[in-house]
């Protein structure tokens, strides 16, 4: 199975993301430069965390913009799992991917800590091994991290089973405690905290058995045994 | 410009005819406190800087240790502190982007940072507090743009610092040995200017760090962009893989006239170049400016003709800007010119090396009287000065600061900030702990053993955690080194420094002397900050949560040594009293005893015990565990003194070990081995912080509360007081 890491000037997560694929998970893991063509063989993409292009203008907008996100809606379109994490979810509302906005925290600083999801949907290619409503510590570290989406989306957004994870707490203001959403196909999936940073043990004070199940249900998603 | 009218004369003699304008911004530069550390470098060379993990090449700017398997580890300390007191957010920013590309000239890969502030009086002082909010967020969007965790430092308040700021930054890098730059350059190869513009901020920077600060000279602080550092260290990096780097240096204080006259000097080599050749960010720069202007984001490289095509696809590919500025000579000199016309040509030799000075010092006459033996009215209880000191800004929790800086990114992080010593991973199946102390209220009562005692300190942090002490970064920040007084107090401070450095075999493998650090009340207190490396080789100590019935053992003997204490100058206003001194042979026994029970894994826990003394490191353990405690004052080890003594004396060496009683015995087989001074002096439970003295109740105090107040307060005190 083939994972691309897409990295952007400015992303910073790309090389935890691609050890904790390849050398936790034992993927196949290649990184996309942001302005070559995405390769043809992949099964799954990631956009990491990071401030591709200093987050200027506003976390995510300029790489949105990036050739390589043509391709990335083009293998969405086809059911391709993606995941953004942090500044990629950012990046995926901007290009347009997943519905609603990230904006600044309500503290209006910059956060690291760690805080507990609530696993909303359990269909997507990335949750699917976990029990509906499991809980996952994780930490999250972004300035603009708030999830917000008007009152009319949101609803379509339940109705749809498009939030994918939501914090057991106020963590930043966000919309109805959103941290993660899904696209109506439930194959491309934004979330701000940080995965990566929580499945080896050594690293994560709580338990990192939950947040491995991301990774593990995509293997299982794709079928295979690593 | 600061160049005096007897350094003018040394350099008319020096080159034999009157020196251009160029010429005179250069050495002007170079010539300063700053970079040439004239009135320090004669002592500085006391200090220990060889061991067996230490690598020493040619021109490195930052310390490099080998921790085994291939692997070393860089390390260096820099401040920022003109900057940062005149323009907070940019003055904190670059100092952080400075020291990184210190690790990256090494060839290594920038891990870990961590930062030491100090201000003046937040509760009081409106100045301070905008000062200390806006260096938080300056570090925290370079760090976090990075991606370089900032993984500990520490916060002090103290009306020394009025109207001032305090900005020390150190850096951690890690990498391949076969990695490392081995700076070399041969005839003919080219000097390469890589990264940001030349434009007209940071111009005389070093000046201005090395004058008492009169002005707020705004133009002397660069302008921070942490995007083009991210992409000038992937590039670099990228350029190392290809090994397409024959030599390298960042660009800092003094600019270019630094970097080239310095790189020369190291190398033995000259350099001709030619200013216009530099990218400049605005067109009509007069030649002196770009010497001089100390614009951030540059690496200076040399390297040959065939590697510089690969090196300018690289720089394409991150979309950089790289421009090749001259090319190494073999005649030692500085040959600037501006197209075909010279306007500075000057032997390395003499601008890199200022005359060293051998300045006066005396003792002060404060110190006169300033240690003895000082007491205050006991009373019954305690808990509500307790109340007091964990809501002050000095003891209160961080977490307002360092929940701001991404501390994970790199998931190296394994002991996060908040606990006494941060831990990183490292790629051989080690780890590296790390941690950063001052104590300038100490340091102003007693400047030689305040030294030591953040020193000890310092290791006693790393040593909580596992870890071995191997290296040591010293920042010395002094105020007018000219005034006799002030230079003995720097003396005295590198002289203990010493001391210690020699007899525990911690060698010195970076550091910088910030002097001129004046205030308009004054000088500042002396304000060495030291950085402690330690490496784990096995596992760092798991801290595990302390329950009800676990036990608490202290190592180590309480002396009346409040001199400088949280309690004296907080609660009481009092500055003066008997410093805390370190008993060397005591330490290094406890440090051994302390790291052999924590290899063996008999303890849940190790806690350091300084600021606010015993009572307030024992509430920490209580408030990051929501669990209660019951402490006999009369258990504690040490001579009979009054509670308040007991409980807020700051004296160094003791370390609380928190175990489950089964452990005990184990542990006291140890203990006993090294002969040290210990006692068991209570067990956790309940729902209160609860001590007696003499079976009386003298503090009692919920947790709840306590933890509440100690959490909150320093965040309430920046945004609503």
């Amino acid at each position: 199975m083939n994972v691309g890491v897409i990295v952007f000037p400015g992303s910073n997560c790309d090389r935890d993301m691609f050890h904790v694929l390849s050398d936790v998970f034992h993927l196949n893991v290649e990184y996309c430069w942001h302005d070559k063509p995405l390769p043809k063989n992949l099964d799954a993409v990631v956009l990491p965390g990071g401030f591709s292009y200093g987050d200027r203008l506003r976390a995510g907008v300029i790489a949105a913009h990036s050739p390589i996100i043509q391709d990335v809606k083009k293998i969405a379109e086809k059911g391709i799992p993606i995941l953004g994490v942090c500044n990629g979810f950012q990046i995926l509302v901007e290009s347009g991917l997943l519905p609603g906005v990230l904006l600044k925290n309500d503290s209006l600083n910059f956060m690291c800590e760690w805080t507990n999801l609530i696993v909303k949907n359990n269909q997507t290619p990335f949750t699917n091994q976990f029990e509906l409503n499991q809980k996952i510590p994780i930490p999250i570290a972004n300035g603009e991290g708030r999830y917000f989406v008007d009152d009319d989306t949101l609803i379509e957004l339940e109705k749809n089973n498009q939030i994918v994870f939501k914090y057991d707490q106020v963590v930043n203001g966000s919309s109805n405690h959103i941290a993660g959403v899904c696209n109506e196909d439930g194959n491309v999936v934004g979330m701000m905290p940080h995965p990566e940073r929580a499945v080896e043990s050594e690293i994560n004070p709580h338990d990192n058995k939950p947040s491995s199940l991301i990774f593990e249900s995509l293997i299982k998603k794709m079928g295979v045994n690593n | 410009m600061s160049l005096e009218s007897h350094e003018l004369e040394e350099l008319k003699t020096k080159i034999g005819r009157e020196p251009t304008s160029t010429e005179l911004q250069i050495i002007a530069a170079e010539w300063s406190e700053h970079c040439s550390y004239k009135s320090s470098k004669k002592h500085l060379k006391m200090l220990p800087m060889d061991g067996p993990l230490v690598i020493n090449e040619k021109g490195y700017d930052s310390g490099v240790l080998d921790v085994g398997d291939g692997y070393v580890v860089t390390a260096h300390i820099e401040s920022h502190n003109h900057p940062s007191a005149v323009e907070p957010y940019g003055g904190a920013a670059t100092g952080v982007g400075g020291v990184i590309r210190d690790i990256l000239s090494a060839g290594t890969r920038p891990i870990a940072l961590l930062d030491g502030l100090r201000f003046g009086d937040i509760e009081k002082d409106q100045h301070a507090k905008w000062l200390f909010k806006n260096a938080v967020t300056g570090i925290a969007d370079y760090g976090n743009c990075l991606g370089i965790p900032t993984v500990g430092g520490e916060v002090e308040f103290d009306e020394c610092y009025t109207n001032y700021a305090m900005v020390d930054v150190a850096a951690i890098g890690f990498g391949k040995k076969e990695n490392l730059i081995k700076n070399h350059a041969k005839k003919g190869d080219l000097v390469i200017l890589l990264g940001g513009s030349t434009g007209r901020d940071g111009i005389g920077g070093s000046q201005f760090a090395s004058d008492s600060l009169e002005s707020d000279d705004r133009s002397a602080v660069q302008i921070p962009d942490p995007f083009i550092e991210k992409l000038i260290i992937e590039a670099i990096l990228e350029a190392r893989n290809e090994k397409l780097i024959h030599a390298m240096k960042d660009l800092g204080g003094g600019g270019l006239s630094c970097a080239v006259s310095e790189t020369a000097d190291a190398l033995d080599i000259g350099i001709e170049m030619d200013v216009e050749k530099v990218h400049t960010r605005e067109s009509d720069m007069h030649s002196d400016e770009i010497m001089i202007s100390e614009s951030q984001e540059r690496m200076l490289i040399i390297t040959d003709n065939e590697k510089l095509i690969k090196l300018q696809k690289i720089c394409e590919k991150f979309r950089i800007e790289c421009s090749v500025i001259g090319h190494v000579t073999f005649d030692k000199k500085m040959h600037v010119k501006k197209g075909e016309t010279t306007i500075a040509n000057l032997s390395t030799d003499i601008v890199a090396n200022a005359t060293l000075l051998d300045l006066p010092s005396k003792k002060p006459v404060y110190l006169e009287n300033i240690e003895k033996i000082k007491s205050f009215p006991q009373l019954s209880n305690y808990s509500e000065v307790m109340l007091k000191l964990l809501a002050s800004p000095n003891i209160a929790s961080k977490i307002w600061v360092y929940g701001q800086y991404d501390h994970e990114v790199g998931i190296r992080t394994v002991i996060k900030p908040g606990h006494d010593a941060s831990v990183l991973r490292l790629d051989n199946g080690k780890f590296l702990s790390i941690k950063i102390d001052g104590n300038p209220k100490q340091c102003y009562i007693n400047p030689r053993e305040g030294a030591i005692g953040c020193f000890e300190e310092a290791c006693r942090n790393v040593v909580c955690t596992g870890a071995k002490p191997i290296g040591m970064l010293d920042h010395l920040q002094f105020g007018n080194p000219k005034d006799p007084e002030i230079f003995w107090t720097f003396l005295e401070s590198l002289k203990g420094l010493t001391d210690f450095a020699k007899e525990f075999n911690i060698p010195c493998v970076g550091g910088k002397v910030s002097l001129y650090n004046e205030t308009p009340l004054g000088s500042i207190k002396p304000t060495p900050v030291i950085g402690v490396l330690g490496l784990i080789d096995k596992k760092p100590l798991k801290i595990q949560k302390i329950n009800s019935g676990d036990s608490l053992i202290i190592i180590g003997n309480t002396k009346d040594e409040l001199g400088g204490s949280e309690y004296f100058e907080y609660i009481h206003k009092f500055i003066g009293g008997m410093c805390p001194t370190v008993d060397f042979s005591e330490s290094k026994k406890n440090m051994t005893a302390v790291l052999e029970i924590i290899e063996n894994e008999f303890v849940k826990s190790v806690h350091d015990c300084s600021k606010g003394g015993l009572a307030i490191a024992i509430s920490e353990l209580c408030m990051t565990n929501k669990i209660g405690c019951n402490i006999s004052l009369e258990k504690i080890p040490g001579e009979k003194l009054d509670s308040d003594k007991i409980l807020f004396s700051e004296s160094h060496s003791r370390y609380l070990i928190t175990y489950e009683n089964k452990n005990l015995q184990k542990l006291q087989v140890i203990l006993k081995k090294y002969n040290v001074s210990y006692n068991i002096i209570g067990e956790f439970g309940k729902d209160s912080i609860f001590f007696t003295s003499d079976s009386k109740p003298i503090i009692d105090l919920s947790v709840d509360k306590a933890q509440n107040i100690w959490f909150n307060s320093l965040k309430e005190m920046v945004l609503h007081a």
